[in-house]
């Protein structure tokens, strides 16, 4: 592993993540936990973002059963390349529905941020970008600089899917931004937001 | 030969017309034997989207996405998938998600597998412990009710619900003799 590298990362999370969320319109937003719902925050709070707090793994999960049930919206994942990994099972059944409306990106700082910056298997030999092409994504790609980022932001946000983009970004510990942590209230102001006020 | 072969059950067809009265859209499995016929229901069905998984607790998360984005679902599993869930039901209880688990029970009643009783014998108290409400079912003759008195509670509660269709029920498995 090196673990190294990841330190002189050109891209910072916040800045990529701000952008992702600047001009967000209908798009609906779940982020995995730790510091990339934690970066979502820093982006502003909103109802259409569902920052989870736990249930590492189930971030693509999640988004897939919500991007079926709202094939119109585009939804995107926020989360960490430690979240993507313990989930990655997760990408095959993603490529089974095909949903043109899903795109994942992961904040890939080859670390387990929230935990004490230990290295993630991608510090490593791992690949993510590789791993969802292997399970059958048709786009993916992996972005190390600005003006990657810059190229592929409009595919990111609206291109059909689904597609998977892993963003090297530095590994930095920031200062935490919280997004409100009661579950049941989260998923009723998006619900109600989404689909009403009856709904919530 | 034919008039010694028992019917195919009906029972998984009473549960996937509760399910379509439930207006239930997306059913994610990860295969059994015992729920061979409500997957062929699924598959086949226009009306509901069938979401194959590779693990079960990826159908905790993907039901809960499902309810965000205002459809209903159901996970189908055996009893082993139970264990692979625990963690994320967290999930469902923290953000009081509704959730319908159909788990098939192994190792509980005639099994032949002795890897599937530590699992099949710890199943329901684990779910108890993880906050889901158990329905354990036990004759072909109350599958019906307890599956509707299961949905109304996963849904109107919200409440995650896990209906544990017996062994006994489904007709134990034997491997050779
Ligand atoms: C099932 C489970 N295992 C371990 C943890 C501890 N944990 C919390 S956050 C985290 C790291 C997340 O890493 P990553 O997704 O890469 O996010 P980063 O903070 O690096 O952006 C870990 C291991 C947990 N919450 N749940």
């Amino acid at each position: 592993m090196n673990t190294e590298r990841a330190k002189d990362y050109p891209l910072r999370r916040r800045e990529v993540v701000a952008a992702l969320l600047r001009d967000r319109d209908e798009m609906l937003v779940v982020t995995g936990l730790g510091a990339s719902s934690w970066d979502a925050a820093a982006a502003g709070d909103h109802p259409l973002t569902f920052p989870l707090w736990g249930a590492m793994g189930g971030t693509v999960s999640m988004a897939l059963g919500l991007a079926l049930a709202q094939p119109e919206r585009r939804v995107l994942v926020i989360t960490g390349d430690g979240d993507a990994l313990m989930g990655a099972n997760g990408l095959a059944s993603v490529t089974v529905q095909n949903p043109a409306n899903l795109s994942i990106v992961v904040l890939d700082n080859e670390r387990y941020g929230e935990t004490g910056m230990q290295p993630t298997h991608t510090a490593g030999t791992t690949d993510l970008a590789a791993m969802a092409a292997a399970v059958g994504f048709q786009t993916t790609g992996t972005v190390r600089d600005q003006g990657e980022f810059d190229a592929v932001l409009p595919a990111i946000l609206r291109a059909p899917g689904p597609m998977l983009h892993a963003i090297k970004v530095r590994a930095e510990d920031l200062p935490l931004t919280l997004p409100p942590r009661d579950g049941a209230h989260l998923k009723d102001r998006f619900r109600a937001a989404l689909l009403g006020p009856e709904a919530g | 030969m034919n008039d010694t072969m028992p019917a195919a059950p009906t029972w998984p067809d009473e549960i996937f017309r509760i399910l379509r009265d439930f207006e239930v859209a997306q059913m994610a499995y990860v295969p059994d034997a015992g729920h061979a016929r409500l997957i062929e229901r699924a598959v086949t069905a226009n009306e509901v989207r069938a979401v194959p998984l590779t693990t079960e607790e990826e159908g905790i998360a993907l039901l809960a996405g499902a309810w965000l984005g205002g459809e209903r679902g159901a996970l189908l599993m055996q009893s082993s998938g139970v264990g692979n869930c625990i963690n994320m039901l967290s999930l469902a209880k923290t953000c009081r998600f509704p959730l319908l688990m159909l788990v098939t029970m192994r190792g509980q009643w005639g099994e032949s597998n002795p890897w599937q009783v530590p699992m099949g014998q710890i199943t329901e108290d684990v779910l108890k412990l993880a906050g889901v409400l158990t329905f354990p079912v036990d004759s072909v003759d109350d599958v019906e009710e307890t599956v509707l008195a299961a949905a109304r509670m996963a849904y109107e509660g919200p409440a995650a619900t896990a209906v544990l269709l017996s062994q006994r029920l489904i007709g134990a498995k034997s491997f050779g003799k």
